[in-house]
Order: C-alpha cells, then sequence, then structure tokens
C-alpha cells in the first residue's frame, strides 16, 4: 500500500475527450490532492502505525540494563547471516504473574460495569434532550459537552475533596446522624465507577442523542395512538430503534475505561490496580520495557473487536452524513 | 412533533446536571477558602490565588503547555482538515481503510497504549537516526499532534457531509480548478469547523497528562504534570484556585466560540437564501 495512495475514482474525473490543457491542469491537480492526503496519510504511518509495530518488537525483547533498556531482535553473525532471536518470556511471564491477569480481569470488569451505570445515568438525558423543544435542546447539549471541554484531571481532582474522609459526602452523612463515622469511600473500586461514570458520561450521551433525535416522532404517535402506553412505547419502539446509538456510546466508554490510568490512580484501590496502571508501574517503576510492551499487546489484543466495531460504526455514520 | 418530556425526564435532567456541575462548583467554591483544610470553611480569601501567581513552577509548566497546545493545535488542525478532506470528498481510493482506520483509531485507544508506543518510537529513532535527540516540548507536541488531529479530522469530515457538493461541482463545471475550487469554496465553508477543530486539539492538548508523561523527558513539565504531582499527595488549596482559572478560562473560550461559529453558520445560511431567493 503506497501511502501517497492515488484517488483513483475521483467524483471529477475528466472524459476522454478534452484538451491536453485540460488534461494537463487535471493531472496537476491530482498531484496537488495526492499531496493533500499523503501528509496525514504519512504522518498517521510513521506517529500511529509505526509505534505499534514497535511495541510488537520490543516485546519480544529481553529486557537488559542497557540503552536503550532491551536486546536487539537481530544481529549479524560472524559469516554474515542474520540471526534474530525472538523471546516469548514476557508474554509468559505475563500468564505466570498473577497481578498482570487480575489487572486485566478487574480492568474489563470495571470498565464493564461503568458502561452500564453510563448508559442508565446516560440515557434518559439523552432522552430528556431529544425530547425538549429546540432552543432549549442547544442549550442542554452544550452543558452535556462543556464538562467534556474542561480539564479531565481536574474533574477527577474535584471528587477526591468530596469523597475523603472529612469530605462533604461523610460531613453531611455524619451530621443528619445517617453514620457515626466517617466511611471509607477513596480508594476504592466504588470512587472508581464514580469517577468513570463523571468523566465519560458526555461520550454516552452524544451518540444516543443523536440516534434519539433522529427518530420519526410520528412513530410514538402511531404507538400511542394504537394504545400503548408511554412505557410500552419506551420498550417496544424507542428503546430498539436506539440500539446505534447505545453500541456507540458504549464502546466511546468501554474502550478507553478499560485502559483508563487517571482515575484508578487518584481514586482507586492500589492493591487490586487496573491494567492501565499495571502497565504504568510496569514502565516507571519497575523500568522494564518490553514486559510493559507485551502488556500493551495483549491489551490492543483485548480490545481489538470492540474498536474495529466503533470504526464500523464511525464510517457509516460518517457516509450518512451526520 | 410533541415535546412532551415527561416529568421523570426532567426531574432525571436536573440531577443529571448537578451531578455534572455539582462537584466542579464545590471545587471553584473552596478555591476561596482561607482554611488550609481542604473541607473546613475558614471564611472568603483570594491568598490560594496569590500563592499560585507566586509560584514559578506553575507559571513555567503552564507557559509550556500553553505553547505546546497552540503549536500541535494549530498543525493538528492543518493535518485533520486535510484528512477530512480527503475521507468525505475523495471516494474509493487505494488504501482508504487502513487511512480511515488509522484516523478513527486515535479516538477510542487507549492512552497508555499512545503514550507508551510514541515513547519507544521516539526512542527507537533517535537511536537509529539521532532525532529527535532527547524527549522534551519537540515530542510531547507530535504526540499531541498524532492524537488531536483525529478529532479535527472527524469535525471536519462530519461538517462536509452536511455540505452539498453541488456547490463544489458547480464551480468545477465553471472551469475551477480543483485547487481553486478548495481555495474558493470548501475552505471558507469549512472555516467554522476548523475554529472548532481548533480549539478542541487545544484543549485536549491543554488537558493530556499520560501521553505527555510518557513522551516528555527531564526538564519538560507541563501543568497537568505538574497538578497531578502535587494532587497525588493529597488536596491542595492551591490547586483548587488554578482548577477555577482554568475552567473559567476554558468555559469563556468555548462558549465564546460555540456563539460565533453558529452566527457565521446562521449568517451564511441566510445570505445563501437570500441570494437565491
Amino acid at each position: 500500500m503506497s501511502a501517497a495512495a492515488e484517488p483513483s475514482a475521483l467524483p471529477h474525473a475528466a472524459p476522454p475527450h478534452r484538451s491536453l490543457a485540460a488534461r494537463l491542469a487535471d493531472a496537476a491537480s491530482r498531484s496537488w490532492q495526492a499531496i493533500l492526503l499523503a501528509v496525514p496519510y504519512l504522518w498517521l504511518l510513521v506517529f500511529f502505525l509505526a509505534p505499534f509495530l514497535i511495541v510488537v518488537k520490543i516485546s519480544l525483547a529481553l529486557s537488559e540494563i542497557a540503552l536503550p533498556p532491551y536486546t536487539s531482535l537481530w544481529q549479524w553473525t560472524e559469516d554474515g547471516a542474520l540471526s534474530i532471536q525472538l523471546y516469548f518470556q514476557n508474554y509468559a511471564y505475563l500468564i505466570e504473574d498473577t497481578l498482570y491477569l487480575s489487572g486485566y480481569l478487574n480492568a474489563l470488569k470495571i470498565a464493564a460495569i461503568s458502561t452500564a451505570l453510563c448508559l442508565i445515568v446516560g440515557y434518559p438525558i439523552a432522552y430528556g434532550i431529544a425530547r425538549s423543544a429546540p432552543t432549549t435542546r442547544n442549550i442542554l447539549l452544550l452543558l452535556v459537552i462543556l464538562p467534556f471541554w474542561t480539564s479531565f484531571l481536574l474533574r477527577i481532582y474535584a471528587w477526591m475533596g468530596i469523597l475523603n474522609k472529612q469530605g462533604l459526602i461523610n460531613n453531611v452523612l455524619v451530621f443528619f446522624g445517617v453514620i457515626d463515622q466517617p466511611i471509607e469511600m477513596m480508594n476504592t473500586d466504588f470512587a472508581v465507577y464514580l469517577g468513570i461514570v463523571y468523566s465519560y458520561l458526555p461520550f454516552m450521551v452524544l451518540p444516543l442523542y443523536v440516534t434519539l433525535e433522529k427518530m420519526d416522532p410520528s412513530l410514538w404517535e402511531a404507538a400511542m395512538d394504537l394504545g400503548s402506553r408511554r412505557w410500552q412505547v419506551f420498550v417496544d419502539v424507542t428503546l430498539p430503534l436506539s440500539v446505534p446509538g447505545i453500541v456507540a456510546g458504549g464502546l466511546l466508554v468501554f474502550i478507553p475505561a478499560t485502559g483508563e490510568y487517571v482515575i484508578p490512580a487518584l481514586l482507586g484501590n492500589p492493591s487490586s490496580p487496573m491494567i492501565g496502571r499495571v502497565l504504568f508501574d510496569e514502565f516507571y517503576s519497575n523500568r522494564d520495557w518490553p514486559v510493559a510492551s507485551a502488556v500493551a499487546v495483549v491489551l490492543l489484543i483485548l480490545l481489538v473487536v470492540p474498536i474495529l466495531m466503533f470504526q464500523h460504526y464511525q464510517m457509516r455514520q460518517a457516509e450518512e452524513g451526520k | 412533533m410533541r415535546h412532551g418530556r415527561s416529568t421523570f425526564l426532567t426531574v432525571w435532567l436536573v440531577a443529571g446536571f448537578v451531578f455534572l456541575y455539582g462537584p466542579i462548583l464545590l471545587m471553584m467554591a473552596y478555591s476561596f477558602n482561607a482554611s488550609r483544610l481542604a473541607t473546613v470553611w475558614g471564611g472568603f480569601s483570594t491568598k490560594w490565588y496569590g500563592e499560585l501567581f507566586a509560584n514559578k513552577m506553575v507559571i513555567d509548566a503552564a507557559l509550556l503547555s500553553l505553547q505546546i497546545a497552540a503549536v500541535s493545535a494549530t498543525v493538528a488542525t492543518i493535518l485533520g482538515t486535510m484528512a477530512g478532506i480527503a475521507l468525505a470528498r475523495f471516494g474509493r481510493f487505494r488504501g482508504r481503510l487502513l487511512f480511515s482506520g488509522m484516523v478513527t483509531a486515535p479516538l477510542v485507544m487507549p492512552e497508555v497504549i499512545t503514550g507508551l508506543s510514541l515513547l519507544l518510537l521516539f526512542v527507537a529513532m533517535e537511536g537509529a537516526f539521532g532525532w529527535p535527540a532527547g524527549r522534551g516540548m519537540m515530542t510531547i507536541t507530535i504526540a499531541h499532534i498524532t492524537f488531536s488531529m483525529a478529532y479535527v479530522a472527524v469535525v471536519i469530515q462530519s461538517r462536509l457531509a452536511q455540505v452539498d457538493v453541488s456547490l463544489e461541482e458547480a464551480a468545477m463545471d465553471l472551469g475551477s480548478r480543483p485547487a481553486q475550487v478548495l481555495v474558493d469554496i470548501t475552505l471558507p465553508l469549512l472555516a467554522p469547523a476548523m475554529v472548532s477543530g481548533w480549539l478542541l486539539a487545544f484543549t485536549l492538548s491543554l488537558d493530556d497528562l499520560v501521553i505527555s508523561t510518557f513522551t516528555s523527558g527531564p526538564g519538560a513539565t507541563t501543568l497537568p504534570m505538574l497538578i497531578f504531582s502535587k494532587v497525588r499527595l493529597g488536596l491542595t488549596p492551591d490547586i483548587n484556585a488554578l482548577a477555577t482559572i482554568i475552567i473559567v478560562a476554558v468555559t469563556t473560550v468555548v462558549v465564546i466560540g460555540t456563539v460565533v461559529s453558529n452566527r457565521i453558520q446562521h449568517r451564511r445560511l441566510v445570505e445563501g437564501s437570500r441570494s437565491r431567493g
């Protein structure tokens, strides 16, 4: 696949009878278009695709005390032959040490539960916005998007002040006599769920809103006219038709949440870390680059199906023009 | 259409917005707290703001972050616009599947993977060609361009999908060359989307912690990196003050940006209908 992939079926391909000058002009503009494509294409090949290949390569090397801290995969032997050394120890190590397995399972469990919670919290919000008058709708949408623009890190930090032992929730509960002793909410799975739902909620609401807003209201009216009750209309008509939005929103939450580092590092329980934190620590505390690379490769393999599903959805959306 | 919203939905919407905004507003209120204890109200004070501006580390980190954000947002807007035009207007071309895959994957890719892989790339490149020499502002900027151009491309592509191709085709039929059509028609149509793409890329860069940490080197500490290292040790009131400044600034810019780009789009529509009518 060449990077400067020429657009082969342009909508404005020249008809064969045009003059030489016109054809030359066409060729010039075609190369112009090729440049337009080639520059971002090359950038992504070098800075997005190539790095993954390097991660795979280093995951098959051994850690050593050197600069860079891993062995080279290939070297020339004395008689000029190329010898390639692949080590699968790092992957074996991931299976042997339960830290990694439980890291993956924890991450998948926490991401799945948070995605479900996001859906439960986000669906009525999206539905409520879709059923508002058009003028209020835009304001409500901006209000949903706005937190996404403001710092992710600071929004997680805000919760540290609320969940703290001397934080707002504990103070209020103690004040009203609901509890005698402050409860430990920081460094628990509960705090991580809360953090993920809080920071990823806009990603769930927006795709849900897009599908709900497109829905033909006459469908609801028809169902109502036929004697369905409100919740029945919802279960029989609205919910099934909004499945594409549920899938898209779910993937937008689930995939990044599985590799989340900041939320578990600030709010989570250090004794049962998610895999993102394991990877980070492997790299920075243990300085074992090959094992960290293997952790990343396996995480990517786990996420490959959801990522392809997301891409499929994204491409269909782009073609539909929304 | 009946815009009927049941009481349940209205209550849920209100609760949802309280959930989204409550913690932020509370943090902003506590930035004016005189007490060092982050959770006890000790009267109104602006001393944390004074302390913040006296802290050279914070100012340096903020300046570095703003520089990286400005450069990476600008390059990401250029590259993302090119990618968005290619995806929306070039039809089928060889390697399209790989290209669109690489454009959308960064939207969901876990940051630890992107960060680690870019770091390993930079190390390998330095070993092979001696560039980039060491890591710091340059490598962070390249990393930010890579993930934020994906967001810009999606914004541009969806904007182009809404714009009627016939406008560009008409210009083409009237004898304009494609490059000219791009400059005269397509880019002006895209201007509002490019502005929101730039803003999005700017805030994404300003906000990024994980990828910056991986691709940074000694001496280059961005604002989120500094905040993270302080916050890990517990609550500090000057971070509340810093958060308030950042949130107010970003909100102002985003709201103004949205209003202006809506105005431009609206004016275009009005002018368009006038010239047609």
